[in-house]
């Protein structure tokens, strides 16, 4: 067991997170960021309020258990296509990892844009990265407590918005906004925008890299999904080692191109040395790769010591690697050379291959769907009765649900046995938009015709505007109660 | 009220669920303090598909500083509500006040629809499409289960889509019946008139309805009828709605018109039972019943 006067003060198996102050960097990848940034921020901001026929487009209307995208109207009926969607979602996913590693964590991911967007409002109000910096460790003076003051203000809009933007995709936004400005919203709508925006002010303001470290399964598991020809950002040691300082006036130091200038260290928001090789932190998101590049054209070395690759090309490069035979047979056995086509590999080919599948099937599912759906709920105590013609009457339930966004008007048929037809009542089921109506019919049948104590018969609601526009759903009629069937006669001796 | 039999299961539950705790307690203030100083950098020595290393990180503090958080929670929520024993907690909520409160509010804002209904005639009730709405989901709740999704009843049950009523079909009286129930009860004739007394009784009373029949059997029955049955059935056997004795010279039969259901039913009688609601559901809502009964047939 350790004791407990250890001289280098001791650690523990916990320790306080150090803040990370990174540095700001321009570059192709930092502008590719922030195009990703306007364009996913753009989408989520935006979308709330796109208008369709007077309706909002995108309205996931829990209350009504209606979702509502761009005219078209989804029901909890419709759970496949969310399910289908989803194994899109992780299918792509996996495509993207595999090709190209973190490219979701590096340009899409909600955490990473608003931690973007909330380090850009930070440097507005206090400075770059040595300046937050030493405003941390000084004292508190009027000026630390102004510029602290306006952070936390500029993030608390922000990270209101985007809660009120958020439960704007689950009730109407243009009457969200005014009710909450009279202090009139619900509560629960209340609670979500608040919960959604302390959240945002928590992950992006102060969580930030620790996130990605300790609360995303995703980081954890995205190693699977790599392999030797995954790219992904990688410093080169070969070029680099060995590294350090060196002055200008001789080119005869015996250095690799490697200046040491920590540059790479600086802009990195989770605060990793790139060049310890890849990291369960790495985000994949090039910063480094601008920084480093930036520092090379200064020193007139070729850019590229940190960059997009893969693990196979990086070996490659290496004068280590012996080559390949001339049949192209690898010699060095550690890799299987000569590398495949970075996009024709077994395992991208079968994640594209499903990813296919189940957007065609999500598709055809889609295109072939009809807006309207019938449930027959048979009367469970009135099995049968007699009617004073002698027939046979059972009772059906019959709910239509209208999932297209005009009234209709609905026709109700039964089949399945000869003979049977509708009894007495109404049969024809007017059923308005979005919604959806009951309807008790009864069934007739005669004696004579049937076989059986229970017969299939089938339902079917068809729209007097559209005959495409039906649905039908099978159920039993019954005819039990000591009757004589012409199939159990012949059964009896 | 102590759900158990004795006291000792209250302090078993509080003991292990503190103690539980306590244990928490004394376990991170064991993993949290100083160890030797482990170098960051440091690998533990696992390592999978032949690279893939971990390293020596400690766990961030504000990790632990959730921990005594969830303990803090923990206790606050174990005194604010009931899961010490029989302790009830510093609020007194339970699971009986909250649903009195919940049905409370609901009848709040029902009573006010119920009241003015109430105040109107059952005939207008019955052509308000609102009224017709809440009276058809009420029927499917407490009636259809034997009258059916339709109201067109079962065998011992009755239709009330048809204009035949045991009891009458006035509004007024419908109301009466659902409020109060209804006991129907046609006494076993079997001892009484023996087996061939029944055959006769059962011919005639087909006779009635026009149903096949054997003519001289009918007219001994016929007899037998005007002595037993008429009292209650009428000396024509249209019935008695007083009593709710059925009209026996219409095609409606509530136990089956086949000449073996009329010998069943006066052999052994018959006992029909129409529950009363008054109890169970109030009078606004048997008000709303009422008009969406009686518009079943009109």
């Amino acid at each position: 067991m350790a004791s407990a006067t250890d001289p280098a003060g001791g650690g523990s198996l916990y320790a306080a997170a150090p803040t990370i102050y990174a540095r700001a960097v321009q570059g192709y990848y930092a502008r590719l960021r922030w195009l990703m940034v306007l364009i996913t921020q753009g989408v989520f901001y935006g979308t709330p309020w796109l208008v369709m026929d007077g309706h909002q487009a995108v309205l996931f209307d829990i209350a009504s258990r209606r979702f509502q995208l761009f005219g078209l109207a989804l029901w909890p009926q419709d759970f496949i296509l969310l399910t289908g969607l989803l194994v899109a979602c992780a299918l792509s996913l996996f495509l993207f990892t595999a090709v190209a590693g973190r490219l979701w964590c590096g340009f899409a991911c909600p955490q990473t844009v608003y931690t973007s967007l909330f380090m850009w409002l930070e440097q507005i109000t206090e400075g770059s990265w040595t300046a937050r910096r030493k405003l941390d460790a000084g004292h508190w003076n009027l000026n630390k407590w102004a510029r602290k003051s306006a952070k936390h203000a500029l993030w608390g809009m922000l990270a209101l918005w985007t809660g009120i933007s958020f439960v704007g995709y689950f009730t109407p936004i243009r009457n969200l906004v005014p009710s909450l400005l009279a202090r009139q919203a619900g509560g629960w709508e209340t609670f979500w925008v608040l919960f959604y925006g302390f959240a945002t002010y928590g992950n992006a303001g102060w969580m930030r890299e620790q996130v990605c470290k300790y609360m995303c399964p995703y980081a954890r598991f995205q190693g699977v999904m790599m392999d030797a020809d995954t790219m992904t950002v990688s410093y080169d040691p070969v070029r680099g080692e060995p590294r350090g300082g060196r002055s200008r006036q001789s080119s005869d130091h015996g250095l690799g191109d490697c200046i040491d200038c920590h540059l790479c260290v600086q802009v990195c928001p989770t605060g990793i040395d790139i060049r310890q090789g890849l990291q369960i932190e790495c985000l994949n998101c090039g910063l480094c790769v601008d920084a480093c590049n930036s520092m090379m054209r200064r020193q007139g070395s070729p850019t590229g010591l940190i960059r997009y690759t893969s693990e196979r090309l990086l070996a490659r490069a290496a004068p280590s690697c012996p080559g390949c035979a001339s049949n192209g047979a690898p010699v060095c056995g550690t890799v299987a050379c000569p590398a495949p086509h970075p996009l024709l590999r077994r395992r991208v080919l079968l994640y594209t291959g499903l990813l296919l599948v189940v957007v065609s099937a999500l598709g055809g599912v889609l295109l072939t769907r009809v807006p309207v759906r019938l449930d027959v709920m048979r009367d469970r105590a009135v099995m049968e009765r007699d009617t004073p013609d002698g027939s046979l009457e059972n009772v059906y339930r019959l709910q239509v649900l209208n999932m297209s966004h005009h009234a209709r008007q609905f026709e109700v048929h039964v089949s399945g046995v000869p003979g049977v037809r509708l009894g007495s009542g109404v049969h024809r089921l007017a059923v308005p938009a979005l919604s959806s109506a009951q309807l008790a019919v009864d069934v007739d049948a005669d004696l004579d015709a049937l076989t059986q104590s229970r017969s299939l018969i089938v339902l079917s609601v068809q729209a007097t505007d559209d005959a495409r526009v039906q649905a039908y759903s099978k159920t039993q009629f019954f005819a039990g109660l000591g009757r004589q069937f012409s199939s159990t006669r012949s059964h009896s001796p | 009220m102590s759900p158990f039999t004795s006291g000792f299961w209250n302090i078993w539950i509080t003991a292990l669920t503190l103690g539980g705790i306590v244990f928490c307690l004394f376990l991170l203030r064991m993993m949290s303090r100083r160890l030797p100083a482990l170098d960051p950098n440091s690998a533990t020595g696992h390592v999978w598909d032949g690279d893939l290393q971990e390293l020596n990180h400690p766990l961030p503090r504000w990790w632990l500083i959730m921990f005594y958080l969830s303990i803090a929670f923990g206790l606050g929520y174990l005194s604010l509500f009931p899961g010490l024993g029989d302790w009830e907690g510093l609020l007194h909520w339970t699971s009986r006040g909250q649903y009195a409160s919940e049905q409370a509010a609901a009848e709040a804002t029902l009573n006010p629809v119920l009241q003015k209904y109430a105040a109107m005639d059952l005939l207008q009730v019955a052509q308000d499409p609102v009224a017709h709405e809440m009276g058809q989901r009420l029927f499917l709740n407490h009636c259809a289960q034997c009258h059916g999704s339709d109201g067109g009843g079962q065998r011992g049950f009755p239709n009330l889509r048809d204009q035949d009523w045991l009891y009458g079909g006035d509004p007024v009286v419908i109301e009466q019946t659902i409020l109060n129930g209804r006991q129907g009860q046609m006494p076993a004739w079997g001892n009484v008139l023996g087996a061939q007394g029944v055959h006769e009784v059962v011919n005639y009373v087909r006779s009635l309805s026009g149903a096949a029949h054997d003519a001289t059997l009918a007219a001994a029955g016929k007899t037998r009828f005007d002595m037993l049955c008429a009292a209650c059935h009428g000396p024509e056997g249209k019935g008695n709605q007083a009593i709710g004795a059925p009209n026996l010279t219409d095609k409606t039969w509530l136990y089956g018109g086949s000449e073996q259901d009329i010998t069943q039913t006066v052999t052994f009688g018959r006992h029909g039972q129409m529950p009363a609601h008054k109890e169970r559901l109030g009078a606004g809502k048997v008000h709303l019943l009422a008009a969406y009964v009686y518009g079943l047939s009109h």
